[in-house]
């Protein structure tokens, strides 16, 4: 109980002080989570955009596909990525294991699913005359597409954070494919699983506490679009 | 037909979204020369490397040395693969195999120190006064089975180099480890690194085996003592093993070299002595390059 107390002192200290080492590894932390953020993003939304649009076969079970994806466990991502960049892999000669880049390859591959079945859940939201409308009105598809997309964009906002929020903290690929190289692919996550069995408990919760932090600033942010 | 053609135009843009990405990210993050060394946790935690790196990097700037820790077991794999240029492990047996199997050139010993075998202070299995690990370990595993829920041993079980030690020690009691001992209702296997193997042992008022380095960083932490801190069966012997480049061509065989003749030489054999004098009011390692590899 002492030692969450503490943690919570340290962590407000180690803020305060702008404790160089903390810095680095947030500011790494928020590079690598957002990046994969950002590029999950830019192949998801179209990607679910297309699945809800389109009628084929098997449209059902890409979709029981996707929602069983969201339980995709993060070590089963950071040991298949770990296998298609390690040096006998298939990706091998990119010379991306156990850097920041293989990192943002993984953290990308494990928020896919919820990305994309979040844009589903927020275009089923967008009332269907919408679309009827814009397509009697002469829209292109591409058009009407960007048009409920338009519509949707808090909930599709919503997708993003989702996605964020698991990039952001999960533990399995950082370590995985990171190798937690000090100053170099070292992150909250994996800091805080190496403190914690180094004994360092308080700093592993102050650090957990900068994260919780940082994905607080996040969303208030957001928040602050979604209402404008 | 018009459909078509969008879906191929989508299908263009995405791969080349994939593409410009995974070309901006391999250019991301390789300044200089990196020399990639996997090793174990009980070396890392230890904060060694960190002071042995911080001198290599002030002589040869431009090699970025980046350490991958995990168990001797794992960080073995990585050199198998050939995603490192050099192991830094304490495994004698597997190192040996490693060498013949072709992946490492050469075992170089460089520093040495005792496993201790740790347990709570009322010694309920009476260890204290055995000479070595082997008659510990029996009167452990007697005590255990006579009554298993006072006397507890809590075990790696990770293949790590502690882990290994561990089996042996086992087995050098006469009896079959995966018989009498793994699955028993006194031993407890863990599958967590060394530190936080000895909180569940402290919580459980269990016995454990430790490197000396993780036990001395988490002495003030727990309540587990040590028993037996020296002898020929707890001996730790730390190598370097560089990459054979001749199976991976991709391997920094310069650098490793420059680093494995940095660990070798006086002034990194005075940094080992020295170091965890200050911190711990001890002696971490014992500095061994160029003399015989200690058999007691």
């Amino acid at each position: 109980m002492n030692e969450i107390v503490n943690g919570f002192f340290q962590a407000i200290n180690l803020i305060v002080t702008l404790n160089p080492e903390v810095m680095e590894i947030t500011l790494r932390t928020l590079e690598i989570s957002l990046s994969s953020t950002f590029l999950g993003t830019l192949i998801a939304v179209p990607l679910g955009g297309l699945i809800y649009f389109r009628n084929f076969k098997g449209k059902r079970s890409v979709m029981n596909l996707i929602q069983t994806l969201y339980s995709l466990p993060t070590v089963l991502v950071g040991l298949l990525v770990f296998l298609l960049l390690s040096y006998q892999g298939p990706l091998g000669g990119l010379n991306l294991l156990f850097t920041p880049g293989g990192m943002i390859i993984g953290q990308t591959i494990l928020i896919l699913p919820i990305i994309i079945g979040f844009t589903i859940t927020a275009l089923k939201g967008v009332k269907g005359e919408i679309k009827d409308l814009s397509m009697s009105l002469g829209a292109s598809e591409f058009q009407t597409i960007y048009t409920i997309m338009r519509e949707a964009k808090y909930a599709l906002l919503g997708a993003v954070i989702l996605g964020f929020g698991r990039a952001i903290s999960e533990v399995g690929v950082a370590l995985m494919i990171g190798g937690n190289i000090r100053g170099f692919t070292r992150v909250i996550t994996t800091t805080m699983s190496l403190e914690t069995s180094k004994g360092n408990i308080e700093l592993s919760i102050a650090l957990g506490i900068i994260l919780l932090t940082i994905a607080l600033i996040i969303n208030l942010l957001l928040n602050q679009i979604q209402e404008k | 037909m018009k459909r078509n053609t969008k879906i191929l135009v989508l299908a263009v843009v995405i791969i080349a979204i994939i593409a410009v990405a995974a070309a901006a990210l391999s250019g991301y993050g390789q300044p200089t020369q990196v020399l990639k060394i996997s090793t174990t946790t009980s070396l890392d935690d230890t904060g060694l490397l960190t002071v042995l790196e911080a001198a290599f990097e002030k002589k040869y700037p431009n090699i970025d040395v980046q350490f991958i820790a995990a168990g001797t077991g794992q960080a073995l794999e990585y050199g198998k693969k050939g995603d490192v240029d050099e192991v830094m492990v304490h495994s004698k047996k597997q190192e040996e195999q490693f060498i013949a199997d072709g992946y490492g050139t050469q075992r170089y010993p460089f520093a040495y120190n005792y496993f201790y075998i740790v347990g709570p202070a009322d010694d309920p299995a009476k260890i204290n006064g055995t000479t070595n690990a082997t008659q510990a370990f029996n009167k452990i595993m007697t005590a255990g089975t006579a009554d298993p829920n006072t006397v507890k041993f809590v075990s790696r079980g990770d293949n790590s180099g502690t882990n290994t030690r561990e089996i042996t020690i086992w087995n050098s009691t006469g009896v079959n480890y995966n018989n009498s001992v793994r699955g028993q209702p006194w031993y407890i296997e863990s599958g967590k690194g060394m530190g936080d193997t000895l909180v569940i042992a402290d919580q459980k008022s269990a016995y454990t085996l430790s490197d000396s380095g993780t036990y001395l960083a988490y002495k003030d932490k727990i309540k587990l003592v040590p028993f037996l801190t020296q002898g020929k069966d707890l001996l730790n012997v730390y190598s370097l093993i560089p990459i054979n480049s001749t199976k991976f061509p991709n391997v920094n065989t310069a650098a490793a070299t420059k680093w494995t003749d940095f660990v070798l030489s006086t002034e990194g054999q005075t940094i080992i002595g020295e170091y965890g004098k200050d911190k711990y009011g001890q002696q971490l390692f014992v500095p061994i390059a160029g003399k015989p590899e200690p058999t007691s």
